[in-house]
């Protein structure tokens, strides 16, 4: 056992051999955040007294969700063997969409703690992660944490750890982020098991953004791990890819509380503020150097944030049109991945067009303009990106249905993606039958364990984008994980399918599918369109179409009845009521045309059944 | 009465009431409501303001409800003076209830003689009770046109035992005739209510309980869609599914099957669910109400209207009687109109009438909906070229709808 370090070593003084930078890879709830907490009360850095549960997720939402969305990195120290040691927990972001924040993440590090609920065993993700960690040559400490719960399997999953990453099953650590059982003998083990950061100290100085954060008092807080050279307050620094200038007003390191320092070295990690106010301007993965004497080559692996899935945000209420385009701007200041342009729809109005790195992406970004500015929205059916060709050669980039061309077509073209799915034996069969009804190719499968396969398949994005996710989940009783990533794309035959009321085409409801599926898809949104929409005081034809051929019909009878014929005595007030009610009922009606469509129906005409009853994410 | 009392404005513990309300009373009628809070049997269906128990406390009991809804007419008398209003006669009193003829009818014949008392009678006055039918005799009959009553309403709701039984009515349907024919025996003008579209009930049960009802001959009729009411015993049954749910469409076949019989029958409709013999037969109480007519509500959670100054009493026959037994107006909120809420209110019940909404009353916006309403054939072309607003016989059955036409904003 250690005691905690009786002095910690200074930054921007620090002998790099004392460093050691490490994250923690671990699924959504197997721990991570507990256990990160529980080191920052042994190191001594939070007081007992201070402890917020899951310190380090600072969002609401990420709090509620049990997921880190935005990573943070902070300083412990650590004595072992009567050496005080830095120790930087990085802390990376636990979601498929966010891959590349997690590549960053990685690459800032010289090891990872592999982290694995010993009840559950290793998910799709973070096998991915794991992967992603050991081609970056992190060394691995495998760790298995909630072994007080009485569910625990620590022989099992020992032996699965000790098989993917090779090595023996009794090397893996058994620890409790609850109790704290095990984790001082962790972070013994990370400074004896994990190389030291290697750098030029004499070099230009160069540190790679692994993270920024938009704070309202501060600024752009970016967070950068130095690689070689030493960073200090005040000069001039550049951003490598935009060569963009900034002075350097503070610098220092999170322990957790941002705390200035006289500057960062080789190996260190630490936060950077300019003042700026946009995240676009400390991009992840970009290479801060110094003005005056700058690197020659920036750090590899930069890459922009791309947005994979694309869906129209719509205020319900039409006047909240200029708070939503206010949320956004603020919004995107924070969040370097986001990108939006304003778009019309004749049935919705005035809204806007938003890329997101996921389906995660967008609920949470919807989430938090709903609930820090107060907005009610209609986010429309998510879409990919396809690349039309027609036949005049003309290329067209579609993110949203109704931008398709109606010309002659020559090629449609759309992203796919790779994806790793991890579930017990028992469901091959069906997650077999999932992957190929959503046009999948099987790439391969292999047993993680005598019960736990992991099957690859490639797959279109737009299969998986809307509700694959959920269906997994319930068709293996949520033990499927799943993991994706880019893939690059392929011909397909695609075609739009139209939706009409009243002969008049509704965009919000058109989609693009494959021709195999285009009949299903017009049966099932004009059969849950006529149970959606309220019948009205003359017929309703609702039909689905691709171009002019008509694929599927269903229509709304005419209301005859729209009267309370009640005795209500005197009670005239009451009466006054009811009509209000019905007129506030009206209003949050969408005309199109003559149709009174309620916002519901633009809702729950773009869930499907089976994720109705879906595991949240 | 309904359910719940809406949320308004304090009334003061006088009962005095705010200056609008005396403005113009001199050119508007005077009409008297008083509600009988009693019920031998609790209908599943049934939300309004009634209660089964026969000892109520404070002062409540059915027994003493005579005095103490008399000690009501009492403070209106005072109050109706003291706010400034000019001395009327009553044009039209109704008893509704509850079960108005579960009191002695010489109990109803003593308030009555109160509120005589107190504003008298004009000439031609109509005077309505609610009744039962298996809740009066001959002579309870004779007693009430003794005592001024000029009309009945029985609450006939069917004439088919299982749709009866839905509804908890306890009557026999073949009292239906006896006691029809025993208020004309005293000289009292007849209405029936009835309810359609009963879960259970088929076009020919509703068939079966028109023709009955018209072959008894009233001067009236009232035909009510059957609402189903949260909180209502029907309500918790469809839920649970022991009976189907209503259907509109079904109301919409069987309202149609109404007009047809009524017609047939020389009963012409004046309001969307109420029909009569001649002019003179249509209930001018209720068209007080529809018309914006000055009204004095007696009873607990009875509302009243006059001037433009709504208000409604407590709703418990207890905490109504501690009221009046200390003094104090049982009022309990109340609403004064602007002129928006009041051209609301007139549109929304005059376009109901046989009689209709002038055309000229409408704001632009309402007269902008009126070509497309006769474009929709939901108001009579003709007469709205004459400047009335006069919903067609798809118009009823959409008037709600009409409404909200003629009101856009």
């Amino acid at each position: 056992m250690s005691p905690k370090a009786r002095t910690s070593p200074v930054p921007a003084a620090t002998d790099p051999a004392i460093i050691r930078n490490f994250c923690i890879i671990a699924h959504i709830d197997h721990g991570k955040s507990t256990l990160a907490d529980r080191m920052l009360q042994l190191t001594g850095v939070v007081e007992q007294r201070d402890m917020k549960a899951q310190y380090l997720d600072r969002m609401d939402i990420e709090r509620e969700r049990g997921i880190t969305i935005k990573s943070q990195a902070v300083r412990l120290p650590w004595e072992l063997d009567g050496v005080s040691h830095a120790l930087n927990m990085i802390d990376t972001p636990g979601h498929v969409d966010f891959t590349y924040e997690v590549s960053r993440s990685l690459a800032a590090c010289e090891g990872a703690i592999l982290l694995v609920d010993a009840a559950q065993g290793i998910e799709a993700q973070t096998l991915a992660n794991l992967y992603l960690a050991m081609e970056n040559n992190l060394t691995i400490i495998p760790v298995l944490n909630k072994i007080d719960l009485p569910a625990a399997q620590p022989e099992k999953y020992a032996a699965e750890l000790a098989n993917l990453i090779g090595g023996d099953p009794d090397d893996v650590l058994r620890v409790s982020g609850k109790t704290g059982m095990g984790v001082e003998a962790l972070l013994d083990k990370i400074v004896r098991d994990l190389p030291p950061p290697v750098g030029d100290p004499n070099a230009p100085a160069r540190a790679m953004i692994f993270d920024s954060v938009y704070d309202t008092y501060r600024g752009v807080v970016t967070y950068v791990r130095v690689v070689d050279g030493m960073l200090h307050p005040r000069e001039r620094i550049q951003m490598m890819s935009t060569r963009a200038s900034h002075e350097l007003l503070e610098i220092g390191v999170s322990s957790p509380e941002p705390t200035p320092s006289k500057g960062l070295g080789v190996g260190e990690v630490g936060y950077l503020i300019t003042g700026v106010k946009d995240v676009r301007l400390s991009k992840v993965g970009d290479t801060v150097t110094n003005l005056a004497k700058p690197a020659q080559a920036s750090l590899p692996g930069y890459a922009d944030a791309k947005p994979m899935v694309f869906s129209g945000l719509y205020p319900l209420d039409g006047t909240d049109y200029p708070v939503l385009r206010d949320a956004l701007e603020k919004l995107m200041l924070n969040d370097a991945a986001l990108v939006y342009e304003p778009e019309t729809s004749a049935a919705l109005g005035f809204g806007f067009r938003v890329g997101f790195l996921g389906l995660l992406h967008l609920e949470i970004t919807r989430e938090r303009l709903e609930r820090e500015h107060n907005l009610n929205l209609i986010s429309t059916a998510p879409n990919v990106e396809y690349l039309v060709t027609l036949e005049d050669k003309k290329m067209v980039h579609v993110t949203n249905p109704s931008e398709y061309p109606t010309g002659k077509i020559a090629e449609v073209r759309e992203p796919m993606v790779s994806a790793t799915i991890l579930a017990p034996t028992e469901f091959v069969g069906a997650i077999m039958e999932l992957c190929q009804s959503r046009r999948g190719v099987m790439g391969g499968m292999d047993y993680l364990s005598e019960d736990r396969v992991e099957i690859r398949y490639r797959l279109p994005l737009a299969e998986i984008v809307f509700d694959f996710f959920d269906i997994l989940k319930s068709r293996t009783r949520g033990y499927g994980s799943l993991d994706w990533k880019s893939d690059g794309d392929q011909v397909a035959d695609l075609v739009k399918v139209d939706i009409m009321l009243q002969g008049e085409q509704v965009d919000a409801f058109s989609a693009i599918t494959h021709r195999d599926k285009a009949y299903a898809y017009g049966v099932m949104m004009t059969g849950k369109l006529r149970e959606l929409i309220p019948r009205q005081q003359f017929e309703v034809p609702i039909q689905a179409a691709i171009g002019s051929r008509i694929i599927a019909r269903e229509s709304i009878r005419a209301i005859r009845k729209d009267v309370l014929a009640k005795c209500y005595g005197g009670d005239i007030t009451r009466k006054r009521k009811l009509l209000e009610k019905q007129k506030e009922g009206k209003k949050r009606m969408k005309m199109v045309g003559r149709v009174e469509v309620p916002q519901e129906a633009f809702i729950a005409a773009l869930t499907t059944d089976e994720s109705k009853d879906k595991v949240k994410k | 009465m309904p359910g719940a009392l809406p949320l308004g404005l304090p009334a003061p513990e006088s009962g005095l009431l705010p200056e609008q309300a005396a403005i113009g009373s001199a050119d508007r009628k005077l009409g008297l409501y008083v509600h009988i809070p009693f019920c031998a049997v609790r209908c599943g269906y049934c939300d309004f303001n009634t209660y089964t128990a026969t000892e109520l406390g404070g002062g409540a009991s059915q027994d003493r409800y005579a005095a103490t809804v008399s000690a009501e007419l009492d403070l209106a008398a005072g109050v109706l003076t003291a706010s400034g209003t000019a001395p009327r006669q009553l044009s039209t009193v109704f008893f509704g209830g509850g079960t108005p003829t579960l009191l002695p009818a010489a109990d109803l014949a003593t308030v009555l003689r109160t509120a005589v008392g107190h504003w008298g009678l004009a000439p031609g006055a109509e005077v309505t009770t609610e009744a039962n039918p298996d809740s009066v005799t001959p002579e309870s009959l004779a007693v009430l046109a003794q005592a001024g009553f000029t009309r009945v309403s029985f609450g006939m709701q069917s004439a088919v035992p299982h749709v009866l039984k839905v509804l908890d009515r306890t009557h026999a349907p073949e009292r239906v005739p006896l006691a029809v024919q025993w208020a004309r025996e005293a000289g009292l003008r007849v209405s029936l209510d009835l309810i359609y579209g009963t879960p259970g009930e088929s076009a020919a049960d509703w068939q079966q309980t028109l023709d009955a009802a018209l072959s008894y001959g009233p001067d009236h009729v009232s035909a009510y869609a059957l609402i189903i009411e949260d909180g209502t015993k029907l309500a918790a049954r469809i839920r649970r599914g022991e009976v189907p749910d209503i259907d509109d469409d079904d109301h919409a076949e069987k309202y149609a099957l109404a007009e047809r019989a009524m017609a047939a029958a020389g009963l012409g409709w004046y309001e969307v669910s109420n029909w009569a013999r001649t002019p003179a037969d249509e209930c001018r109480h209720n068209l007080a109400y529809w018309r914006g007519d000055d009204w004095w509500g007696a009873g607990p959670g009875a509302h009243s209207h006059l001037g433009g100054v709504r208000w409604w009493n407590v709703k418990h026959p207890t905490a109504y009687a501690q009221r009046l037994s200390t003094g104090v107006s049982p009022a309990a909120g109340r609403e004064i109109l602007d002129a928006e809420t009041r051209y609301t209110e007139d549109v929304m019940l005059r376009a109901r009438l046989r009689e209709g909404l002038p055309t000229r009353v409408l704001h632009p916006g309402g007269r902008l909906a009126v070509a497309g309403l006769i474009a929709d054939e939901l108001i009579v072309a003709a007469e709205a070229f004459a400047g009335t607003i006069t919903l067609t016989g798809k118009g009823r059955l959409l008037a709600d709808a009409v409404v909200r036409r003629l009101l856009p904003d």
